[in-house]
């Protein structure tokens, strides 16, 4: 009995401590002060100058673009490349597999720091396309990663059986291989949009040209003292991302139902 | 045909932005005044980088370490609870890690600050505010609090696959609580504790966010080096050398902790025979 009671104090404890911060982020974006210290009153200024301030809005804008076309740029080549994998001899394929692993087992400083020194080797100015590349690059591995299992389970010879009953390559390819990979497909896109939207160290190396994600915006601002706009930013970001999860969790167990 | 022609664009693309950027960052790494040298690496022993190595190790151990002993007990809590809270515990658990990663570190500005919300609350016991930003502790805390969910969910997942008719027979033969995990608990877990243990050794070895955030600039880990070489200093060549002394690290930590966890699953199935 009391070792029950230690256990719910331990687990409450951990969970206060993950959810303390996030808590007073969120209190104080609706605080009527510029320090954190007191609580002044109520306000939605924060909501109202973040909305105004430019630097933000225009790297919101970035970063949801270049998420969205990093999983789908990433997903389309990284779908291909497993197909093609898949049917390598043995020891080319794990020789890929090592150099695929590379931008996943790499830490992101290193990933970040290199791809900047061949941008600028390549004489490529750093802005918006460098950290496109940049995120596909560590985009695609995952991609790969997630699509290659589903091609495993698939039988043998699909492929071969398709083209021997007429169907052209490209038609077996998309009438009979895609539609087993699907889920692959499917959690790779999902896995490289996460990943493109939070990172934030690669894009501060690969980016320049006055373009930065919400990442570099907020260090940049953090760097500066603390300012209520990015808590009012982390707040809108929160409930985003509760309501996504709430969703997600809602329709995995409808699926579970049927 | 279709075959080798899909996977070429990939093969193309990694050739170009993941071998030729190392390769890269490898040639610069011993350039020195246009001429080949080792003057990058023999820089890196002089002792004042011996030093930003030692407290980057240091405090990724400590990080490590703390999480391993926070995190142990709360993976073995969820592992044993009802499923019904379980799926709401383990959900609580991952919420936090969907936030930005900056925005993680930037509530603790907010909390720590000598006009923040822990001075706060403790002036209310009388106690003189003070700065908790600036501090070893201030990162120490911050790593942990970041890095945590990583140590807990592996260790979790490990957890909840155990066969748990093993515990069962060991209680029947006669074994203790104590027994029970140091004999079958943990030999079993050890694979998750050690993928565990990489990621958050990981990330705590190679930031230089979290340090640059709380510490301001006068505090330098391994990754304020790196970042600061680059962006700041401009010596690239010095800088390509702490990054593939970083990256061959890394490298040889994971070997090693995956050499040891394909041991340990042998032991650990031997020691049950």
């Amino acid at each position: 009995m009391v070792s029950k009671w230690i256990k719910r104090l331990y687990t409450s404890c951990i969970f206060i401590f993950l959810y303390a911060p996030i808590v007073v982020l969120i209190a104080f974006s609706f605080n009527d002060a510029k320090t954190t210290a007191k609580w002044e009153g109520f306000t939605l200024k924060w909501y109202q100058s973040l909305f105004q301030n430019d630097y933000i809005m225009k790297s919101l804008y970035y970063t949801v673009v270049i998420a969205i076309l990093a999983a789908v740029l990433s997903t389309i080549i990284g779908t291909f490349a497993a197909f093609g994998i898949h049917y390598m001899k043995h020891w080319r394929q794990k020789f890929v597999l090592n150099i695929n692993a590379i931008p996943i087992l790499n830490p992101d400083l290193v990933t970040g720091v290199s791809l900047m020194t061949l941008f600028v080797w390549l004489n490529m100015s750093l802005g918006f396309f460098t950290m496109l590349i940049a995120h596909m690059t560590f985009c695609i591995p995952y991609v790969v990663l997630s699509v290659l299992p589903k091609l495993k389970q698939m039988p043998t010879d699909v492929l071969e059986a398709a083209m021997d009953l007429g169907a052209t390559p490209w038609d077996a390819f998309r009438k009979v291989i895609i539609p087993e990979i699907t889920p692959g497909i499917i959690s790779g896109a999902l896995i490289a949009f996460t990943l493109s939207i939070d990172d934030f160290v690669i894009s501060f190396f690969t980016t320049g040209n006055g373009v930065s994600n919400l990442s570099i915006a907020i260090y940049s601002m953090a760097k500066r003292g603390i300012k209520p706009e990015i808590n009012a930013l982390s707040t809108l970001m929160f409930i985003t991302i509760l309501i996504l999860l709430l969703i997600i969790n809602k329709r995995t167990s409808n699926f579970e139902e049927l | 045909m279709l075959k080798k022609l899909t996977s070429g664009p990939y093969m193309v693309w990694s050739l170009l932005f993941i071998i030729v950027p190392i390769v890269l960052v490898g040639t610069f790494s011993f350039v020195e005044d246009g001429s080949f040298s080792f003057a990058n690496y023999s820089r890196f022993l002089e002792p004042i980088y011996l030093k930003v190595l030692g407290r980057s190790v240091k405090i990724a151990i400590e990080a490590t370490i703390v999480c391993l002993f926070i995190g142990y007990p709360l993976a073995l809590i969820l592992a044993k609870m009802k499923s019904k809270y379980r799926t709401i515990a383990v959900m609580l658990l991952v919420v936090p890690m969907w936030m930005n990663f900056l925005l993680r570190t930037y509530a603790w500005l907010t909390i720590l600050n000598k006009n923040g919300v822990l001075n706060h609350i403790l002036g209310l016991f009388g106690v003189e505010p003070m700065s908790f930003l600036y501090t070893e502790g201030a990162v120490l805390v911050v790593m942990v609090y970041n890095f945590l969910p990583f140590m807990v969910l592996p260790i979790y997942t490990v957890l909840t696959k155990m066969d748990k008719s093993l515990v069962e027979a060991a209680e029947d033969l006669g074994a203790n609580k104590g027994q029970v995990f140091y004999k079958i608990t943990l030999p079993l877990s050890l694979s998750g504790v050690l993928s565990g243990i990489s990621m958050v050794f990981m990330p705590a070895v190679s930031t230089f966010v979290i340090s640059n955030l709380l510490y301001g600039g006068q505090y330098m880990l391994i990754g304020n080096l790196i970042e600061q070489q680059f962006l700041t200093v401009n010596n690239w060549q010095f800088g390509s050398a702490i990054s593939i002394l970083l990256m061959i690290m890394i490298l040889i930590s994971m070997a090693v902790m995956n050499k040891l966890g394909d041991d340990g699953i042998e032991q650990g199935g031997g020691n049950l025979w």
